[in-house]
């Protein structure tokens, strides 16, 4: 090989040897377990152990209230009926989140839109959202086809 | 109207079809006629796909919900600009969108080389109208915009139905940029089939010079601009409209418009290469191939629900179909490339490390590598999943991280690319170019950093813009300069000619300098910040970086289709009163009263405060969110620079100079000739 291509070759390699390091150190810092609710019980002890979860499900009907400097509010299977004196859990597939996150909430997220909680999950059973995002309700899907970005990453 | 734009479809099936058969025919039967039936048959199908989409604007004019596009995307109340757009507002009629416009592109590009590339343009018909049949077929079969609406009974027949009213565009769309980004965004996506359809031709008919490059170099400046100018709208309208502060997330939609711009832009740099020294054959059919696939899969990724993404597109079953046409494009196109390699082969030998082709080939080497890593970013849940079970998103550190280095070092190669010598660059022009910009950058960068840039990828963005700033003025100097002495030319004047006379060197420097300014822009986002003010009551007052702010009134009012709540902020600047901002937050009529906020944003040249109010509900008091977030409007310029100067280089050189006529050649004419 000549000694010009070595030097090319020399170059580029370095190039992507640093590229790759930024992606997995990127990588790392970011990656999130995109999961629905059930996903994320039959997870187990690693659903705690998880730096940073996203799941996703519906916002129960007059669930959201404010409790404190935080919003909690409930998500579920979609168009789950709650029964009467109801705990959110595993055997109903809902989960109780509380969003503890400094952005304002998207315009998009009321009852029963699809929210995406990125968080982790605590022990008491309680989802620590910091980040939500949401898309309207199912009967508005076709409206949205362009595309809607609720809030940011 | 829903059956003229119905039968317009299944006629443009026919001439597609037609216009393929007559032209591969007649090119191996040397028969003229047959060939030039196939190109009028091309020009056929885009008077066909014309009737269909003006069919679907008549529909959405004239207010048919019999028509279950119609009746989804329009309402009595939308205003009649939003009627329009609602043509493209959703996935059926943007995707007779995208076919429009190839075929106004191919009828264009067919007739305009009608008596030329005689070899090669039947191939160019039979490509084009291939991408059409396909989206045709897509329109009458999977997505059909003119479907009737209509309820199904169980096992009973379809019973037709018209809603008296439509369910209206979804407020967020409700916005003038809106109107004009998504076609934008398609102009420019689509673009890249043209030089496609010469690259496949040009293997074909194994005629592998640069002529399908020259041909179509017009074809695609225009559209690599409109799509970047296209990709900076979407990001305004996201600013303003979304009300999060900034302008771009790395969502999956957004990416897919990079992807195709970010393989785009190495290709209009390695071209130039094989026009000038005959190498990089291969590479750059391989470039525009993996373009036009970039746009295909942009487009499939916008609107088959592939990957989760906050654009809630329809979900939809054209993800089948659009890969199975990419896997045949691009196994089409390997075969073709492998089978012709002979003829590919490089007319000169590589440069020294320090020269011009070389800069290129690390310029689409790191171009490449950052499409790469978006496409693996955007594609990282599914190939988790795949791979181990779990689906896993990747968020901005990881695009950041590796796409900001990239960025920088982009721009580095912009500031010294241009100037460096074919073959290998002296030491002494080094120095000639370089010394003095480098030294000023370098002698900026200390300041810098006391005002406030102790942002490690900030401070060396802007310190490389007035670098490559700088080395971009000092061209256009040097080159006025020595053109008004030979030519008596005041010096103004000479600038305005000596870009006329070679547009596609100074136009490029222009589309620098616009990025020089967006790159300015853009590191004013490590300098972003935002506070929250939860229940704040009018006569509240509060104080943010150099600002203070004070809640004068809350308020209710109406608007055509919806009723917003209001809020007006006075803002001051170290105790001087700048502006009364109102931003408002509405709720719209129609099935469902989604909210949505109106921010109000105050710019100047050096920061933005960006105001954003998220209703009350006791009309005294509402939360608020402030950002401030500097030097964001010298994004927007830079993307109007950049604008100009795809202008500026798409326009023909003026042969004859100024007063007296006499050509000048500038000093390092030979050096830089051809820099973009």
């Amino acid at each position: 090989m000549k000694s010009k291509q070595l030097k090319f070759l020399i170059a580029s390699v370095l190039i992507l040897v640093a590229l790759a390091y930024f992606g997995y150190q990127g990588i790392n810092e970011s990656m999130s377990y995109f999961q629905t609710i059930p996903q994320l019980y039959a997870s187990g002890e690693q659903a705690y152990a998880r730096k940073s979860i996203k799941v996703q499900g519906e916002v129960l009907k007059g669930s959201i209230r404010r409790e404190g400097g935080a919003t909690v509010f409930t998500i579920g299977p979609k168009d789950f009926k709650a029964p009467d004196s109801f705990v959110p859990g595993r055997e109903t597939e809902t989960l109780r989140i509380e969003y503890v996150g400094k952005d304002a909430l998207p315009d998009t997220f009321r009852d029963f839109a699809s929210a995406t909680v990125t968080g982790k999950l605590r022990r008491d059973g309680v989802f620590e959202g910091t980040f939500i995002q949401a898309q309207c309700a199912s009967k508005y899907e076709r409206e949205e086809a362009a595309g809607i970005t609720a809030s940011n990453q | 109207m829903a059956q003229l734009g119905q039968f317009a479809l299944a006629l443009s099936l026919i001439v597609a079809f037609y216009a393929i058969v007559a032209s591969l025919i007649g090119i191996r039967a040397r028969n003229d006629k047959l060939i030039a039936s196939g190109r009028n048959a091309a020009i056929g199908n885009c008077i066909a796909v014309s009737t269909a989409i003006f069919s679907l604007a008549y529909l959405f004019l004239t207010n048919d919900f019999s028509v279950s596009y119609v009746a989804a995307h329009s309402s009595l109340d939308l205003p009649l600009h939003f009627k329009i757009s609602s043509v493209w507002g959703g996935q059926e009629g943007s995707l007779l969108f995208w076919s429009w416009i190839l075929t106004v592109y191919s009828a264009l590009v067919i007739f305009q080389n009608r008596n030329k590339h005689r070899a090669m343009m039947p191939y160019v018909t039979a490509v084009l109208m291939g991408t059409s049949l396909f989206f045709t077929a897509m329109h009458l079969f999977v997505a059909n915009p003119f479907k009737l609406g209509g309820i199904q009974m169980p096992g009973g027949p379809l019973s037709l139905f018209r809603p008296s009213d439509g369910a209206g565009l979804n407020p967020l769309l409700q916005d003038t940029l809106m109107v004009i980004h998504p076609p934008m965004l398609y102009i420019g996506m689509v673009g890249f089939a043209v030089p496609y359809a010469f690259a496949i031709a040009a293997l074909m008919s194994r005629q592998l010079g640069d002529t399908w490059i020259r041909t179509t170099r017009r074809w695609t400046m225009v559209t690599w601009g409109v799509l970047a100018i296209g990709i900076l709208l979407g990001g305004n309208w996201a600013y303003h409209e979304l009300g999060w502060g900034g302008f771009w997330a790395w969502d999956p939609v957004e990416n897919a418009s990079l992807m195709p711009w970010l393989i785009g832009t190495a290709y209009l740099h390695s071209v130039m290469v094989q026009e000038k020294k005959g190498m990089l054959k291969i590479w750059n059919v391989v470039l525009i191939v993996a373009a036009y696939t970039m746009s295909i899969f942009g487009t499939m990724i916008t609107r088959s629900g592939l990957i989760d993404s906050v654009h809630a597109f329809a979900k939809s079953d054209i993800g089948g179909y659009f890969m199975a046409f990419i896997v045949v494009t691009v196994a089409g196109a390997a075969y073709l490339i492998v089978d012709r390699l002979p003829y590919l082969k490089p007319e000169s030998q590589m440069g020294s490390i320090v020269s011009r082709e070389s800069s290129f080939l690390f310029n689409n080497l790191v171009l490449l590598v950052s499409c790469f890593a978006v496409l693996w970013g955007t594609m990282f849940p599914v190939i988790s999943e795949w791979y181990n079970g779990n689906k896993i998103t990747v968020g901005a550190p990881f695009f950041n991280g590796v796409n900001v280095p990239i960025a920088i070092f982009l721009l580095f190669l912009t500031g010294v690319g241009p100037l460096l010598a074919w073959r290998k660059a002296s030491t002494n022009s080094l120095k000639r170019n370089f010394l003095v910009p480098a030294g000023i950058a370098l002698a900026s960068g200390v300041p810098l950093y006391f005002l406030g840039v102790n942002h490690l990828y900030a401070w060396l963005s802007i310190v490389m813009s007035i670098f490559v700033g700088i080395t971009i003025i000092r061209e256009f100097y040097k080159g006025a300069q020595a053109r008004a002495y030979g030519t008596g030319e005041r010096f103004h004047e000479a600038i305005v000619n000596l870009t006329l006379r070679n547009t596609r060197r100074y136009g490029g420097y222009v589309i620098h300098f616009g990025f020089v300014l967006l790159f300015i822009g853009w590191s004013g986002q490590a300098f972003s910040e935002k506070i929250r003010l939860p229940e704040s009551k009018v006569g509240q007052a509060f104080q943010f970086h150099q600002y203070q702010m004070r809640v004068e009134e809350m308020g209710v009012r109406n608007g055509p289709n919806y009723a917003a709540q209001f809020a007006s902020v006075s803002l001051y600047e170290y105790g001087k009163k700048l502006a009364i901002m109102s931003p408002e937050w509405r709720k719209y009529g129609g099935r469902d009263q989604q909210g949505t906020t109106e921010v109000a944003i105050h710019s100047t040249l050096k920061a933005d405060v960006y105001l954003v109010f998220q209703g009350s509900t006791d009309g005294v008091s509402g939360d608020f969110t402030i950002y401030y977030n500097p030097l964001v409007m010298w994004v927007w310029i830079g993307g109007a620079v950049l604008g100009i100067g795809t202008v500026i280089a798409l326009l023909p050189n003026r042969q004859t100079s100024g007063k007296k006529s006499v050509p000048v050649k500038a000093k390092e004419g030979e050096e830089v000739e051809h820099a973009v």
